[in-house]
């Protein structure tokens, strides 16, 4: 298939790129952009490993075309480090034990950016409907609700000792 | 406890945390090489047929494909146990399962691969196919290998002390069949491997060969790469990078590792393949259905006086791990209970199915499940508490049980009172509302194996440390972290030995060419065997730093303490009171560490002339200390080995092997369930697990391999399943095959038990298996008590909880099951009773006994 050139935006940055109108957006990324951060553990929107933010909606990159992202913004787990300082949500993840492998936990870092975006309190049933969209295989979740716990009250307090 | 250690017994973040979290870190299939190529596999669609001939030269033909694979290219059989090398990188004559490897394009890209694999023509004789075990074992032709007669991989037959004498004295005796139908690690992660050669300087031609794989055990895949490329293992490095998840499933070779390394040599270029999810599934080797035949008698009082057990594992079409497999089911009925009578029988049998393997809780799963839902109906049939019958029944260590296990640390009793007044279940048993229940439960396993299966008498683990002027200490290990922990175990294992802080230590692990031989990340070995050796070695190096600070202090080497960067003399005003000196050694240290690489690295000529005119010190900084040693002895490394003590590698008999391990792990669970009668769901809402470890190095990572082992055996026991309709897998899907989602996952309360075993690093033990196994039976015995149905098959869906229920009261069957009654299952089904699929399917043997009667399915007459 012959490739055509587009421009996607990925963590802030413009990038022109020559690929196949049918490339997914997860290959892209992980190919040509090579942001390997976003990982396949399926092949059909089961497991969410590949979970980026569109305009801040999180979506699954294994199912998109790459050429559908045009003009949108694309972020990527690689663009949640702030000032290239871990997020709140990526240290509590490791201080809770919310990591274990890490395969799946770039996905889950998009869904919980996204759902703290939305809602910035999020009561146990809510975090636990948010997260269903993806799969871990080794913690069973508990840690990770500690992890979205902490990080939630560490946010509030920078935000206090910020007003 | 605080105070008898810095490092070990507090949370801590694992060392590769970041890496994880900000998606920074590499997977395998996130490398790429320069000219890399992509390799994609031609599976069968049979079950069991001879390949008659494969015609590869369309495909070859194609733009853009490199080379195509095929069995003759590598023809040398392998396999994961000495005694069970029936695997060829590619089919050679026959394929024996739908999903075996057949043939592997090479292409510049993964979608001229996909479209060359269509291009190769295979030319296939379809034979008869073995689907039930208990069929499979009356073969007489068609066989599957045709070195086992009747099918029959390895069948073992033990006796321990007098079973019939134990009968005879009992008062009541249970005896049914239970059914545990196939589940699979589904790691997240899929396999993946790419492997590169380079090019000899000295003849120009292919030379060393880099795999980078994600494996459990890289030096097993070494071992086997060199069987199949007849290559010197010294020409063979193993990279193991991040693996996303393992749970036994990269704990043997998969067929994709060896084949980018054929490729990767035929096409002269670097090769990745990586699995699609469909093609994890298919390589499988997970958890084997099993059918157990299982007989209990008791006394009045609630002893257990005999127990004996017939399991037949569905083993698939290849040994894997099968032999171990089947000796662990039989031997790990041993050393939870005290059980003075034990007949076993256990047969692993080939079947034209995926290959099953090792999945964590490796062998013991399935039989716990049985045990312990036999135990629940004998308490009921004597009217005692579940958790009492338990309690009379502990072992009495130290002691050798009476097939050869020896038992030394034993958290169990505190295990089952700690989960009984956690769960409120003294005041809450049988006390709620209907539909609603308790069960209880408990589990054991091994702290790795005490007989390697690779019979040589090397040391199991062996670390080697380094330290050098600039006061960084690296630790080299083969021991693989998988994302249990064991990188992060090392370190603070090596940290607490030096008294160093946590981010001095930099540890390199699993990399043939770099760090010395570890037999891998399975069994539950790593933090008990690498634990220890990284122990010896941190040891060994401190016994250096000592004697040079001790003679630069002025000062006896036992007078010495590593505590903190520090290292002081015991007296010395610093060293009393753990509290508060430790703060201000706390801050002495920061200051010493901005100073320190200053006088390090530039003034550390006139700092020390400064310090011999000052003349002895109280304390030195850990770098002080390390440069001293350096230039006393010249060098400063160290190494350390474990192999597990000959007391605890087990009994005589055949197959005494398996089963032996230098300590146990144990675990007693409570399962709070509710059952919807009209539905048949259950519905888990917590579980209670006190686990005992040992000691728990890193608590947040032992509280999470504790979450993760319930959490994964109620996946077995409400919903994980894999569904087989004439040999195909019909649910090769994250979703079909139902591994649970955060929305039906319950709250899970770990507890931790530290019983400090003697011979444990620090006394720690396994954390990650022992408490699977419980879970399944603590659920069963829930739904019990909360409907009083005793479920014989696993797992428990809607499906079959309704049938059971309906059978209970005499209604009409559904027929969801075949009409079959989960509470006392006869033999495997097709569709394991979940799902019905019709059509023809391929020829099954004529002994199948699915083939004369198709089953009855009422209501589904379509």
């Amino acid at each position: 298939m012959k490739k055509e050139l587009i421009e996607l935006r990925v963590n802030g940055r413009p990038y022109e790129l020559a690929i196949e109108p049918n490339a997914l957006l997860l290959d892209t990324l992980r190919q040509d952009l090579e942001l390997t951060g976003s990982k396949r553990g399926c092949d059909d929107s089961s497991c969410g490993a590949c979970t980026v933010l569109i305009d801040g909606v999180a979506m699954m990159s294994c199912t998109l075309l790459a050429a559908s992202c045009e003009g949108q913004e694309i972020t990527t787990v690689e663009g949640v480090s702030e000032h290239g300082a871990l997020a709140a949500i990526q240290k509590a993840y490791g201080d809770w034990g919310g990591a274990q492998c890490g395969f799946c936990t770039p996905g889950f870092m998009m869904t919980v950016k996204s759902l703290l975006a939305e809602n910035p309190a999020p009561t146990e049933a809510e975090v636990r409907a948010a997260l269903s969209s993806n799969l871990c295989r080794c913690t069973g979740y508990s840690q990770m609700y500690e992890a979205i716990r902490s990080a939630i009250a560490a946010e509030r307090q920078v935000s206090a000792v910020a007003k | 406890m605080s105070g008898e250690f810095s490092i070990i017994g507090k949370p801590t973040a694992m060392i590769d945390a970041a890496a994880k979290t900000t998606g920074a870190g590499k997977y395998t299939d996130d490398l790429r090489v320069p000219g890399m190529l992509i390799g994609k596999i031609l599976h069968s669609p049979y079950p069991h047929a001879r390949i008659r001939r494969i015609e590869t030269s369309r495909a070859e033909k194609c733009e853009g494909v490199i080379a195509v694979v095929v069995g003759k290219d590598a023809p040398n059989p392998y396999g994961i146990l000495p005694v069970g090398h029936d695997e060829y990188a590619l089919a050679l004559d026959k394929v024996r399962y739908v999903g075996d490897n057949v043939a592997c394009v090479i292409a510049v890209s993964e979608a001229i691969a996909e479209k060359a694999l269509e291009l190769i023509d295979v030319d296939y004789e379809v034979l008869p196919a073995y689907f039930d075990p208990e069929e499979s074992m009356k073969a007489t032709k068609d066989l599957i290998h045709d070195s086992k007669p009747g099918n029959l991989e390895k069948d073992y037959h033990h006796v321990f002390g007098d079973p019939d004498k134990g009968f005879s004295e009992a008062d009541h005796i249970a005896e049914a069949r239970f059914i545990a139908n196939e589940v699979t690690h589904a790691a997240m992660e899929p396999h993946s491997t790419l492997a590169s050669f380079e090019i000899d300087p000295h003849t120009g031609k292919a030379g060393r060969l880099t795999v980078w794989s994600s494996t459990q055990v890289p030096y097993y895949l070494q071992h086997k790469l060199s069987l199949v490329l007849e290559m010197p293992m010294s020409q063979i490095r193993v990279i193991k990078p991040l693996v996303g998840g393992g749970f036994g499933g990269k704990s043997e070779v998969i067929p994709l590792e060896i084949i980018a390394a054929v490729a990767a040599r035929k096409a002269q270029a670097a090769v990745k393949i990586t699995y699609t999810r469909e093609e994890v599934f298919w390589a499988h080797r997970g958890r084997p259905r099993t059918i157990i035949d299982l007989k209990t008698g008791i006394k009045q009082d609630g002893r257990i006086t005999a127990v004996k057990a017939r399991v037949v594992q569905d083993g698939g079409a290849y040994c894997s791990y099968g032999v171990v497999t089947i000796l662990y089911s039989g031997a790990l009925l041993g050393a939870l209970y005290d059980i003075p009578n034990i007949q076993y029988d256990g047969y692993r049998v080939l079947t034209n199915k995926p290959a099953c393997g090792a999945m964590r809780g490796h062998g013991t799963v399935n039989v716990r499940f049985a045990f312990e839902s036999q135990l629940d109906e004998l308490a009921a049939k004597i009217g005692m508490d579940p958790a009492e019958i338990r309690q009379h029944n502990l072992l009495k260590p130290p002691c050798i049980t009476v097939n050869g296990l020896r038992v030394q640390s034993y958290g169990l009793p505190e295990c089952i009172e700690k989960t009984v007044e956690r769960s409120g279940w003294k005041q809450r048993k049988g006390k709620l509302l209907k539909g609603r229940g308790l069960g209880i439960a408990c589990s054991h396993y091994v702290s790795g194996a005490a007989n390697s299966i690779i019979r040589s008498d090397m040391p199991h683990s062996t670390v080697n440390i380094k330290i050098d002027r600039d006061g960084g200490v690296v630790v080299y290990t083969g021991a693989s972290e998988i994302g249990q922990g064991s990188d992060t175990m090392t370190a603070q294992v090596a940290a607490e030995v030096l008294g160093c802080s946590l981010p001095r230590v930099r540890v390199i692990a699993a990399d043939t060419d770099l760090t010395p031989i570890d037999i891998g990340s399975y069994s539950s070995r790593v933090t008990f065997m690498a634990g220890n050796a990284t122990l010896r070695a941190a040891t060994e190096v401190k016994k250096l730093i000592a004697a040079a600070a001790a003679k630069q202090m002025g000062c006896a080497v036992e007078d010495l303490i590593f505590r903190n960067d520090q290292v002081f003399k015991q007296n010395a005003a610093a060293a009393s009171g753990a509290g508060l000196a430790n703060e201000s050694i706390r801050s002495k240290r920061d200051e010493a560490s901005v100073s320190g690489r200053v006088e390090g690295q530039i003034l550390r000529g006139s700092l020390q002339q400064k310090r011999k005119e000052e003349g002895p010190k109280d304390s030195l900084t850990f770098e002080e200390a390390v440069v001293a040693a350096i230039d006393f002895h010249g060098t400063l490394t160290g190494t350390g080995s474990y192999a597990p003590p000959q007391e605890a590698r087990g009994g005589k008999h055949k197959g005494a092997g398996v089963g032996p391990s230098p300590a146990y792990s144990y675990s007693a669970q409570v399962a709070e369930v509710s059952v919807d009668e009209e539905t048949g769901e259950v519905v888990v809402h917590k579980v209670w697990a006190a686990h005992d470890c040992g000691r728990a190095l890193n608590p947040v990572s032992v509280e999470g391999q504790i979450i993760g082992s319930v959490w994964m055996g109620m996946g077995q026991a409400l919903t994980e399943e894999m569904v087989w309709k004439d040999g195909m897998l019909m649910n090769p899907g994250l979703l079909e095959y139902r591994s649970p989602s955060s929305v039906e996952s319950p709250e899970i309360e770990p507890i931790i038990v530290e019983s400090i075993d003697p011979e444990g690093p620090f006394g720690a033990k396994e954390c990650s298996e022992g408490s699977l196994a419980a879970t399944i039976p603590a659920i069963a015995n829930a739904i019990y008590d909360a409907v009083g149905v005793r479920l014989h098959e696993s797992p428990f869906t809607p499906e079959r909880v309704l049938a059971a229920l309906r059978a209970k009261r005499n209604a009409k069957s559904l027929g969801l099951t075949e009409g079959v009654d989960p509470t006392a299952p006869a033999r495997f089904r097709e569709h394991g009773g979940s799902l019905c699929f019709k059509g023809k399917g391929p020829e099954r043997h004529a002994l199948d006994p699915s083939r004369n009667s198709a089953p009855a399915v009422p209501g589904r007459a379509d």
